[in-house]
């Protein structure tokens, strides 16, 4: 048997998580540090392994026979950029919130780097799971240490936050649970034994009984949960507006891009013909959710439900990608979860930088931030351009991509979500104008008197420089995630648009 | 053989061509990063960086000059950039007649506003940024003339749209400039959903968004769909134009610092559209009711910029109406380029060029009496400078007679040409081209007349001095720029891009001596230089704004209602919906779901005697028990 990479990849930081729960004092952060690393380390190894054979990496363990299911992990080429993506941000997050202390003695900063690298590995688990009982199990498992980072960390009513949080994930994980137990059963009928391997069920379920229906909605709601969709969303604006950035990071970066996976991985591959017929709705659904979510960001008195409010608009794109069955936009939708994990942590980190100097995340306590921290407003302007997708930034391609294969199907709802990004223009710059620009006001000038340190630099540059080059060269992702979206689509059987005119394409 | 020895090996030149945009782009890295480590003199890199591009602007287009026609047009694959499936983008330059006559444009232009600026900012404590975003600028918009592709020009037409908010709102302490800034990015962004629109119809159709692609296979596309291209195009063309109806940001991004409006607001950027429409000629060809709403829409222009030139005070707001109204006759002969024949499109480029040089010119000269007046715009505190600042005043004195057609000048023989165009292929649209004239004549002159005509109405305490030579020599270079320029390209241009502009074996003359149409707008100048002057220069302008119930000059004082349409139409209705938004999220939403939550909760009370009543506990509780077993499961596998 070859070196099990990706069950030590998922492993290893929740061994970490364990070794945190001794008291190691101060080391605590350095152990986190070191632990998230080393992921990122075998994360980085993985790459090249997959680029030699993408099946070398996958793993199959019977796990217990009687269901079917197995301890089995594989990546694709949007399992192993989440994957990255996750190993990226989570050392990231723990040296960008380096001194945090909660509320009360018990929550310090080696309690957070335990939450935080127990939440990495389950997250890991979830993306490289190649069985539904094992995703279903992470999926539920990472409520867990995100309750207990927003409840432990975060500000005044981080309680109700938190507690919203856990209720809409157990509310998602009860539904979905419907269709775990279903699959089990139904698996039996189709391949005449029960199994949980994705890759085993295949599109066997799919079709012909109104039960595939019912499993695949309750998959479905869950993930819409996740994502979060208009008009179940709410949970997301609260919980980001009381968690620390760092928390946020994860839990918008990371955490809820299990549900656009989800839909990917689950509701699309295992029922293509339900996922087919419930498009249009899907389509409307993600429409409401980019024009609502950019409304209510340009609304938005408080900076981190805005990025909140961003994100809510930013999922609409990415389910709208998944379900214009076509390869740009499936594919833009795997880079879009990539690009938006960076761009959105870049946003969430500098305005944390921000809020921590001035102790307010309200937009009406700032104004004129830009002639007492420059740079701190320089960096606030490169991460909001790469939330409005400026071309140059990894950002614009995956947007350009969901549109583009939108277009090619319903240009109708083209035309509505490109208006999201005239609206994400307004959002962005209008927070911008409010807080940086303008003269100081006297309470700025009073508590702004330091410009970014240089770990916040670091921070806030590396992940602007992540951006630019991915959106320069971005077929360093796009050179596995493409062929993923087509195999994808050939998989289930649908024909990928084709341009009448275009080059024909030798077979 | 001889000639042989003498030909100028281009294959290099044209190899390395990225370098042109690669340059800039570098500087502006380095200023804004390394910088501040040598932040007196970084200017200077600033400035360096943009002459290389000029330079190499220069050598190539001398290699072009010495190249056989047919073997002009190059297409320099640098990269690969994005595939997508359906579709791959490569990363391209096209090299050819009309990018290298915009690259030579913008890198000269550019040198001489570089330098200009070097004197102009000289106080300001931010100057290394300034040059850091100008060099950003050029960047930015040789990638749009230069790339291949319109994905690729897309990528400069938003970063032109990125340096151009940067630098409308280079003095961010000013909310004006500010708000300046972000109007015009999103006003632009409006005009970008059209280029963004016609890219999607040609990856639908074409599979590919590289020019050479979309213009081989224009014809199978469906009518309508290439109908609808033109029409998206000219969207895009109206927003970085700013052609009506998204003309309104032009006028607040004179908030910029001056140079900034001669470069960007001027002479380069704003000519964008044009350029964009030139470049697709091949769609227009075959979509004659797009290219029928071009020539309406420029019309609208040249009167609503032309309106608006005549009634404002402000000297920079005059000069920026003018933009829009001389773009417009750019805008007027791109669209007859499809109706009466292509030769229209050198016309375009031929008045684009010319309105570079005079309009730079111009610009900068209204910068060298803000200079001079302590950052004054408004006209009515103007007044004999003529004397004071005698070189700004003969320099935009050329710049004022090439604008207004006196020939030999520059604009003589570009606009001329566009006016008898326009009566080719309708007679309205040439008696409107020929009355724009008449009205540039006039609010042109009324400019020259209260500025630096009449009796001094300066500020108490303002003493005019002229600018130094940092700035007078650029403005110099600019004025024999506009009294040549004309006389340079006039039968030249057309020659140079056939390609283009003319009709395979048909070839055009050019006309030097006035034709009748040409004698008719001469007299018609003539008509509105005399009526400016009889209007303000014969009496005392008086320093503060008369009160008027002229409705004309209400109106153009108030930007034909540019702005009031906007708000009332879309800025209003958007910010109410927002803020709905936001109400309806945090009181409608998500007190529904909470009223939800506390329902259940209120019913576990029910219950509490024999449980906890803790949902968090029983969640928990739960999630882990399912962990625990799962893992014991699988360790009895393992084992």
């Amino acid at each position: 048997m070859t070196f099990p990479l990706l069950t030590c990849l998922g492993l290893l930081p929740i061994i970490g998580a364990a070794i945190l729960i001794l008291p190691v004092r101060a080391a605590g952060k350095w152990i986190g540090l070191g632990f998230a690393l080393a992921t990122l380390g075998l994360a980085a190894a993985a790459v090249p392994v997959y680029l030699g054979d993408p099946t070398a990496l996958t793993q199959t363990v019977p796990w217990i026979p009687a269901f079917g299911a197995y301890w089995a992990l594989s990546v694709d080429g949007m399992g192993l950029t989440m994957v990255l993506l996750t190993a990226l941000l989570t050392p990231l997050v723990l040296f960008a919130e380096w001194n945090i202390t909660g509320k009360g003695t018990k929550w310090t900063s080696q309690a957070f780097a335990a939450l935080v690298l127990l939440l990495e590995g389950l997250s890991l688990l979830v993306f490289m799971a190649d069985d539904i009982l094992l995703f279903y199990i992470c999926f539920e498992a990472t409520l867990i240490p995100m309750y207990f980072l927003i409840g432990g960390f975060g500000g005044e009513r981080r309680s109700q936050a938190a507690l919203k949080f856990l209720l809409f994930g157990l509310a998602g994980g009860l539904i979905m649970l419907v269709s775990v137990v279903g699959i089990g059963s139904f698996s039996q009928q189709a391949i005449g034994a029960p199994t949980y391997l994705i890759s085993q069920i295949g599109v066997s379920l799919s079709g012909g009984s109104t039960w595939a229906w019912v499993l695949m909605l309750c998959f479905l709601a869950a993930f819409i949960l996740k994502a979060p969709m208009v008009p179940v969303h709410t949970w997301l604006p609260t919980a980001a507006e009381e968690a620390t950035p760092g928390s946020s990071v994860l839990m918008v970066g990371i955490l809820d891009k299990i549900g656009t996976f989800g839909m990917i991985r689950i509701c699309l591959t295992l029922f293509p013909v339900e996922s087919a017929a419930i498009a249009p709705v899907m389509i409307v659904l993600a429409l409401v959710s980019i024009i609502y979510g950019a409304l209510a960001a340009i609304g938005s008195k408080n900076l981190l439900r805005l990025v909140a409010y961003t994100s809510v608009s930013h999922f609409g794109f990415m389910v709208l990608g998944i379900y214009t069955f076509t390869s740009v936009g499936l594919g833009g939708t795997m880079f879009y979860q990539v690009n938006h994990g960076f761009s959105t942590a870049a946003l969430f980190l500098v305005l944390g930088f921000l809020i921590k100097r001035r102790g307010s995340a309200n937009v009406a306590d700032y104004g004129g931030v830009q002639s007492q921290a420059p740079i701190l407003s320089g960096a606030l302007l490169l991460a909001g351009l790469s939330g409005l997708a400026l071309p140059g930034m990894s950002t614009f391609v995956s947007e350009f991509e969901v549109l583009a294969g939108s277009w090619s199907r319903y240009p109708w709802a083209a035309i509505v979500a490109a208006l999201g990004t005239v609206l994400a223009a307004v959002y962005i710059l209008l927070m911008y104008q409010r807080t940086m620009t303008g003269p100081a006001t006297p309470e700025v000038e009073e508590t702004i008197t330091t410009d970014l340190t240089l770990k916040e630099k670091l921070v806030a540059f590396g992940l602007a420089a992540v951006v630019i080059i991915l959106g320069l060269i971005p077929n360093l992702a796009l050179s596995v995630i493409t062929p993923t979206a087509q195999e994808t689509l050939t998989q289930i059987g649908v024909a990928d648009h084709q341009a009448p005119l275009g080059e024909e394409v030798p077979a | 053989m001889e000639i042989g020895t003498l030909t100028f090996d281009a294959t290099g030149l044209y190899q390395y061509s990225w370098l042109l945009i690669a340059i800039p782009a570098l500087s502006a890295l380095l200023l804004l990063t390394f910088g501040p480590l040598f932040d007196r003199k970084a200017h200077w890199l600033g400035v360096f960086a943009s002459c290389a591009s000029c330079g190499y602007a220069l050598a190539l287009f001398y290699a072009m000059l010495r190249t056989g026609a047919a073997e002009r047009a190059v297409d320099v694959p640098v990269a690969e950039w994005i595939s997508a499936g359906s579709w791959t983008v490569s990363f391209g330059l096209q090299i050819d007649q009309l990018s290298i006559l915009f690259a030579l444009l913008i890198t000269t232009v550019g040198s001489i506003i570089h330098i200009y600026s070097v004197g102009y900012m000289a106080d300001d404590p931010r100057r290394r940024r300034f040059f850091a975003y100008l060099n950003l600028f050029i960047a930015a918009m040789l990638l749009l003339v230069l790339a291949d592709s319109y994905l690729t020009l897309f990528v400069g037409w938003e970063g032109v749209g990125l340096a151009s908010y940067l630098l409308i709102g280079f003095w961010q302490h000013k909310p004006s400039a500010a708000a300046a800034a972000k109007k015009a990015f999103v006003m632009n962004r409006i005009g970008d959903l059209g280029l963004t629109m016609a890219m999607f119809s040609m990856f639908a159709w074409c599979g590919s968004v590289s020019f050479a692609d979309v213009f081989a296979k224009v014809d199978g596309i469906d009518p309508g769909w290439v109908t609808a291209i033109g029409f998206f195009l000219l969207l895009a063309a109206c927003g970085k134009s700013a052609q009506v109806p998204l003309q309104a940001w032009l006028l607040d991004a004179m908030e910029g610092p001056t140079p900034v409006s001669a470069l960007i607001h001027a002479a380069t950027m704003v000519t964008a559209g044009v350029y964009l429409i030139v470049r697709s000629n091949a769609i227009y060809a075959l979509a004659p009711v797009a290219s029928v709403a071009v020539v309406i829409v420029a019309l609208v222009t040249i009167f609503v910029g032309a309106w608006i030139g005549c009634s404002k005070d402000d000297i920079k707001k005059v000069l920026a109406g003018s933009t829009m109204s001389q773009i417009g006759y750019m805008m007027l002969a791109a669209g007859l380029g499809a109706l009466i024949g292509p030769v229209a499109y050198a016309f375009a480029i031929f008045h684009l060029l010319t309105h570079g040089c005079f309009k730079a010119n111009m610009f900068l000269g209204a910068g060298s009496v803000m200079h001079a007046t302590d950052g004054d715009v408004d006209m009515r505190h103007f007044g004999a400078l003529r004397k004071a600042l005698p070189v700004t005043f003969l320099t935009f004195a050329c710049g004022y007679l090439a604008i207004i057609g006196i020939p030999p000048l520059a604009g003589y023989f570009s606009k001329d040409h566009i006016v008898e165009a326009a009566f080719e292929y309708h007679l309205g649209v040439g008696l409107a081209a020929l009355i724009g004239a008449g009205l540039t004549a006039f609010y042109m002159t009324r400019l020259l007349v209260m500025t630096f005509f009449g009796k001094a109405r300066w500020v108490e305490g303002v003493h005019p001095h002229e600018s130094p030579k940092i700035m007078t020599i650029p403005l110099i270079l600019l004025a024999l720029a506009s009294i040549g320029a004309g006389v340079a390209l006039n039968a030249w241009i057309i020659d140079w891009m056939a390609p283009i502009s003319a009709v395979a074996g048909e070839t055009h003359a050019v006309s030097w001596m006035p034709t009748p149409i040409g004698i008719a707008t001469l007299a018609t100048v003539a008509l509105g230089v005399l009526a400016a002057i009889w209007l303000f220069g014969r009496c005392e302008v008086p320093s503060t704004p008369p009160q008027t119930k002229n409705p004309l000059v209400i109106v153009g004082r108030r930007d034909v209602f540019g702005d009031v349409i906007n708000d009332t139409l879309v800025v209003k209705p958007v910010m109410a919906l927002s803020t709905a938004a936001d109400v309806v999220d945090q009181s409608g939403l998500d007190r529904m779901w909470n009223g939800l939550g506390k329902g259940t909760l209120a019913l576990s009370q029910l219950t509490r005697k024999v449980q906890t009543g803790r949902v968090r506990s029983y969640a928990l509780v739960t999630v882990l028990g399912a962990l625990l077993v799962g893992v014991l499961l699988l360790i009895g596998q393992l084992g």
